[in-house]
This record gives structure tokens, sequence and C-alpha cells, in this order.
């Protein structure tokens, strides 16, 4: 078989053609995901020989991959930091500002209390509620990210939004919980 | 409307023949075949006119196979060689099948995937899905003249790797070439799509004979990418049926019945089901073997009532689903209704209700998803550029691999659209260790216990390293098809020990091979030369493929590299000449070898130009 590599050393802002950065244009983000996949996708191959038709998997793989990192705002950053040499260190990195924590635990008794109460309005204000506080911190990120460089700090963040995620997980559970 | 095409003089015209392919919907209830004709996209009925056929299979003792209508004639009389509902059995084993102990099979509890013996030999449900396949090809070869150059199937969006596995190799064993295996939600937005030039997020809402798919989608500019899917593989109208016959047991006291009388009592639930969908009330009337007269009277409000709760059971994934997407129900423009179940006015209030808009039902129910089916394998056969449409779909459950203490470390995740990859570190437990098993499963649930049991393989030869220092690297391929692929490599030393595994429950090709040959459609014909015809078939379109790419793109070769190319198109011409099918297959992956880089090449090209909004000639000919 030819040893032969697919050109994937282009970071995925440039796949998409966009600049690297954390506020980015997600209209372009989207259209340009969906011409390259236009190209590539392996419906589009269907006829092909076996070598164009491994490579249309293997690229249309890649553009999803990429795709899914850039759009969502923990992804997009981690990947940006990634890109400049700072990891998040999101398993190893476990000391978080005691505020922080605070904070954490109050989430955490709010929702346990609204399961119990098997509360399905309180759990829905509680999702409302997260979503703006994650949406404050994803604006501080992208200033972290693109005005400052404070890479440090952006790292920091990363692993704040993933508390959050995690608070939001838990919100979900226990809507599903509720509804079944 | 479609102009007729006339090839350029001196162009060869065979890459513009109206090459026949069909979308075919392999139901719980009834199966359809589908064709795009004209432009348009019509069901093939039969010789009588019908449109759908029955999906009952019923197997002689004499070795005779009847299927449809004709084996339905049979249910009551000879329910336990008559196969209804089939595909609730596919990919499935014996304890996942709910009332497996009131029906009248033979089961056998056969590893993977359960077995049922009839008066023609033990059976299983692969085979007897081929069955059904075989007609509708047949079916389809005879309306359109000429034989097929692939089919598209659909499945179920929430069905799993074992099930959507079971449906391609059902395919094959019928003969048939699958140009992909397509989700029925995700067809019918196809369908409702094209036809009415649709854009925003759609639900669509799928209630068949045996499974329940909700899928929330995307459409804009010929793009359909499904955002999330959800459902209940084990939910359909059947269930609906069931509680009619429950309650009729229960109205008329009826003393445990044989098998012949429970068919014909489940029969005539679902005749009086479907009555009340235009009726508010009807009569249940049955003569039983026992002589026994059933009569009793039924409402649509009873309907209602006694399956209210099977109603509420499709609501959860539906919310599932939403909340998956990020969405709520008022970001979904249009709610499309799917499957023949949901022509009951009380689902169709439900759904209502929950959406708080009126759901759409111009498209009959029953064909829609045959009809977005034959849209895409028209598309996929190359009888149209499709530049403008793209579908993206997503795997349903997520898959991963079990680690210490029965847990399931997941891979990836549920809505990752696909085609997807990813790739997973594990290490060694104990000092020494050379050898390491892995257990696939697909579920949402934290135990593997409560997941589907997908694979098991082991990785040997690691070189012996403490404990911990190995790094073996997991990578889970899904394809386009939904279908998964595991490979795994030790990465931290030079030794690579490497092993690529498909789930167990699928046939071989060998295993398919050694099926065709047997059935008796090919018992007659010359197996040689129907492999030659394969490959002759292959090798043409292979051919016309390079042409029409060093047409296209041959700036991107060097002399040298077009000269290698041209002498593996002759080679491959001479054995074409010939009738050795080995010499053939072996000229066709030279050929294939030759042009991998130049493949490579036109695909980083093709990706350049999407981005600065070029059109380059189709490149997928």
């Amino acid at each position: 078989m030819a040893t032969f590599v697919i050109d994937f050393s282009k970071n995925h802002f440039t796949l998409f053609g966009l600049e690297p950065a954390f506020q980015i244009d997600m209209t372009r983000l989207d259209q340009s995901y969906r011409d390259i996949q236009a190209q590539v996708h392996p419906d589009k191959f269907t006829h092909a020989d076996a070598a164009e038709r491994r490579l249309s998997m293997q690229w249309s793989t890649h553009v999803n991959e990429a795709y899914q990192t850039l759009k969502q705002p923990i992804g997009r950053a981690r990947y940006l930091l990634q890109l400049n040499g700072v990891d998040t260190q999101e398993e190893t990195n476990t000391a978080m500002p005691a505020a922080f924590l605070m904070e954490q635990m109050e989430w955490r008794e709010a929702i346990g209390e609204a399961k119990d109460a098997g509360d399905a309005g309180e759990l829905d204000h509680l999702a409302s509620k997260l979503r703006k506080a994650m949406q404050e911190l994803q604006e501080g990120l992208g200033k972290q990210l693109d005005q400052q460089h404070d890479f440090p700090g952006a790292a920091e963040t990363v692993r704040k939004l993933r508390f959050f995620d995690k608070l939001r997980e838990e919100i979900n559970d226990a809507l599903e919980a509720l509804e079944a | 409307m479609a102009l007729l095409q006339i090839a350029e003089p001196g162009m060869s015209a065979a890459p513009h023949q109206h090459r026949l392919a069909v979308g075919i919907d392999l139901g719980t209830t009834n199966s359809l075949v589908a064709t795009v004709r004209s432009g348009m996209s019509v069901v093939l009925s039969d010789e009588n006119g019908r449109p759908l056929l029955p999906s009952i299979v019923r197997y002689g003792a004499d070795g005779q196979i009847q299927v449809g209508y004709e084996a339905q004639a049979h249910q009551c009389a000879d329910p336990q060689n008559t196969l209804i509902s089939v595909k609730r059995f596919m990919g499935r084993g014996l304890k996942d099948i709910p009332h497996a102990h009131e029906m009248p099979y033979k089961f056998i509890d056969a590893p993977g995937m359960v077995q049922i013996k009839t008066a023609a030999g033990i059976k299983s449900p692969v085979e007897m899905s081929a069955e059904i396949l075989k007609v509708l090809r047949a079916r389809a070869e005879k309306a359109l003249g000429g034989e097929l150059v692939g089919a598209v199937i659909t499945v179920p969006a929430y069905f799993d790797d074992a099930q959507r596995q079971a449906t391609k190799d059902a395919a094959r064993l019928a003969g048939l070439n699958v140009l992909r295996l397509l989700n029925e939600p995700t067809a019918a937005a196809v369908a409702y799509g094209l036809d009415n030039a649709t854009e925003g997020i759609y639900a669509v809402y799928d209630l068949g004979g045996g499974t329940f798919d909700i899928s929330i989608l995307r459409l804009q500019k010929g793009v359909f990418e499904v955002l999330a899917t959800n459902g209940d593989s084990a939910l359909g109208g059947d269930d609906f049926d069931r509680r009619v016959f429950c309650w009729v047991l229960e109205q008329a006291t009826l003393t445990p019945l044989n098998a012949n009388d429970t068919r014909l009592l489940m029969g005539k639930s679902r005749e009086v089901k479907e009555e009340l969908t235009t009726h508010p009330e009807t009569r249940f009337t049955a003569m039983l073997s026992t002589g026994e007269m059933v009569d009793l009277q039924i409402t649509s409000r009873i309907l209602a009532e006694i399956t209210q709760s099977l109603v509420q059971k499709t609501l959860t994934p539906t919310r599932k689903a939403l909340r998956d997407a990020g969405l709520t129900t008022a970001d979904i423009k249009g709610v499309v209704m799917v499957g023949g179940a949901t022509r009951m006015p009380h689902i169709q209030r439900a759904v209502a209700d929950f959406f708080k808009q009126e759901p759409l039902t111009n498209l009959d129910p029953d064909k829609v998803v045959a009809l977005g089916a034959a849209i895409q394998a028209n598309v996929l056969a190359g009888n149209k550029s499709g530049e403008d449409m793209l579908l993206l779909d997503v795997i349903p459950l997520s898959l991963g691999i079990e680690t210490m203490g029965g847990l399931v470390e997941k891979v990836i995740p549920r809505n990752a659209t696909i085609p997807t990859a990813r790739g997973q570190d594990f290490t060694t437990y104990k000092d020494g260790q050379t050898a390491m098993s892995f257990h696939v499963v697909q579920g949402e649930r934290e135990l593997v216990a409560d997941c589907r049991s997908l694979a098991r393989f082991e990785l040997r030869g690691i070189p012996p390293m403490v404990a911990g220092a190995a790094r073996i690297r997991v990578t889970f391929q899904v394809d386009a098809d939904g279908l998964l692929s595991v490979s795994a490599r030790e990465q931290s030393s030079g030794v690579e020990a490497a092993i690529s595994v498909k789930p167990s429950y699928g046939l071989t090709d060998d295993q398919i091979t050694g099926m065709l040959a047997a059935s008796r459609d090919y018992a007659t014909e010359d197996m040689l030369a129907r492999a030659l015809k394969e490959q002759q078939v292959e090798a043409n379109s292979i051919l016309a493929a390079v042409a029409a790419a060093i047409e296209a793109d041959g700036t991107l070769l060097t002399p040298e590299e077009r000269a290698a190319i041209v002498a593996s198109q002759n080679a491959l011409r001479q054995a074409l000449a010939g009738t050795d099918h080995h010499a053939l297959k072996a000229a066709i992956e030279a050929l294939n070898h030759a042009t991998e880089s130049f493949a490579a090449r036109r695909m980083d090209a093709s990706v350049k130009q999407a981005l600065t909004g070029q059109k380059l000639a189709d490149i997928s000919t």
C-alpha cells in the first residue's frame, strides 16, 4: 500500500478559512463546514475507487471533528490554548479558588433540593440561571484569549466552565428522572 | 422537469446512462420499494397494483417460501411458520425480545441473535428479512427492466450497531448492493424538504409498526443536518394492537387461547385500531376455533384511554432529543409525522399539544420514508450530481469500552455526526502484562450490564513493561452507514500489535457468500461467471472514474505518475478482455494503488476550492 498522508496539519481554524480566535463568525464556520462536507462526504464517493472512498471517510471524519471542536466554546478555547502551547490541565489541576468552590457547593445544594422536591419548574429556573452564568464566563474567556492573551487565566476559566458543564448535566439528569 | 441527456460527440455515454437504483423501506409491518423516474420519486407497486408488501414470511415444509399477502393469508392457520414483525428480532438476543414466550415461534437462543425453527429448518431474522428484500428487488427489476446498481435501505434512527449490521447483511444476502443505510426520519425529511423547499429546524416524529424515532433536523439549502435523535426501538403500532388485544381478553373474559386464536385476535385488533382512526366506534367480532363468538363494541375514546401510556412513552425520547439539540419546542418550525401509527387521531393530538402546533401530514406516512430513500439512492447512484443535497446524520447511542469494575468509558458520545472517529488510551494493570481484552458496548448507562454488548476482542503481543507503562490506543471508527469498526495499537514501544474487529454478530463475507451459494436463487447460477461479471462491472466503473479524474485534474500529475496510471489502465483493459476473474481483480487493485496519491491530491484541491467558492468539476463522476 502506498504511504501517503492527508495534510491534516492545517489547524482547524485555517481549515474553515477563519483566523484563530475565540470570537469567530459562526455563520462563516457553519457555511464552510457545509461547503467542505459537500466536497468530501462519503455520499459523494459511492462510485469512486477504494482509495478515494477511504480518503473521503478520513476527510469527512476529520472535518466533523474540527467542526465540533470549534462549534462549542469550551472546545474552541481548549483548542486555541493548545495551539499556543498551553495545556488546560482539566484532569490534573484541581486547585480552584475557594470562592469558586463555595459557589459550586451552593449550586449543587440548590439542584439537590429541587431534585428531592421534584420541582421541575425550579430545575428549569436553575438551568436558565446556569446558562447566564456560563455566558458571562465565556465573555470573560473571549477577552482573556483575544485581547489580554492571558493564557493561564483562560485555562482556569476553561476548568471553571467544565464544572458548570457538569452542573448542567446534573440538572438535565434530574429533569429526565422527573419525566420518566 | 428533467431533460433528456445527450453525450458529447466522442465521449462515452456510459457515465450518463441512467443507473437503476431504489430506496427500500424495510418496515416492521409493511415494506416498500421506490425509485426516481423522470425526476419524480414513486413507489413501485406489485402486479396487482398494491404498493405495500406486508413484512410477513412463511416457510413451508416443502421448502417453499411465501412472502407478503400470500404469507399473510396463512398466518392464522399456520402461525408457527408464518413470521410477522421480524424486524423486532433483528440483531436481538432472546432475552431482548418482549413477550417472546407468548409468541407461537420455536425460538433458538443463538449467541448474538435469536433464530427460529421453522418447517423449512432453522432460520435467522437476517434470512427472513432477505426474503422480503428479494421480493422487492425482483419487483423493482421487473418494473425498471434491468439489474439494480444498488439500493438505499432505511433503518430506524435508534437502531444500534447490531440491528444496523443485521439489516445490511440481509440486503447483501438478497443480492443487493447497499449504497447506504439511511435513517428513516432523515429519509422522511428528504421527501418533505425537497418537495416543499423548506428551511429551518424540523422535528420528525416517526412511529412505525415496531419502532419509535424522533429526529431534530436543520434544513438549509439542501443540507439536512441531524442535530439530535432519540427513540425506542421496541415501541410501535404493534404495541397498540396488543393493548386492544389485552382489552378484548379482559372484556370477553377469555380462557388462555391457542396460537391460532391469538394470531386471529391480534390481527382483528389491528383492523379495529385502524378503523377507529376514521370512525368514532366499531365492533370487534371474531369466531374462535372453539366455536366461541367474540363480539364487543369499542370506541376511539376507549382506544385512546388504553394506549395513553404508550403515547406518553414517545414523549420522553422527544424531550431528550430536544434537550440534546439544545432547543425548545418554540424553536421547531414544523413537525413531520411518519409511520402508519401516526394516523391515530389521539397521537396527532398529543404531538400537537406537545409542540404547540399542528403536525404536518400532507405526505402519506406509510410511503414517505421509501420516497426519501429513493431520492438519495438516485443521487448516490450518480444519476444526479447531487451537488445541492447533503445528508449529515448522527449515531443514536454512545459507544464505549468496559473498564475496571464493569463501568463504561464512553469513547464516542451519542448524536456525534457521522462519519466519526475517536481514540482513547488505555494502559496495563499488571507488571509484564502482554495481552489485553476489550469489550465494546453501546448505550447511555454507566454500567456495562445495562448496555448492549457489541464485541469482545484481545490485543496480544504487548511488550512486557511495568504496570501502567504501556499505552494502548483504541480507535473507534463509525462510517457513513453508522457502522462501527474498532482497532487497538500499542504505541509506547516500537513493537506494533494491532487488531481490527467488526462486532461479532455480523456475518463474515465468507458466510454471506456461502449463504448466497446455498440459496435456491443462485443454486443454478455458475458462481464463477457471477464473480467474473461482478469484477467486470467494477473494472468498467473504475476505468470510467479514473478517466474522468484525469480529464478533470490531470494537471495535478507529473508525467511519470501519469505514465504509471496509463500503464495500469492498459493492463486493466487487457485483463478485462480475458475471463480470469482473479487476474481482473488484481488489475483493479493495481489501478487503485496507482491512483492513491492522485486521489489524495484531488481531495486536497477540492477542499481548498470549496473554501474559495469555486465550483469543481464533478469529481465523484
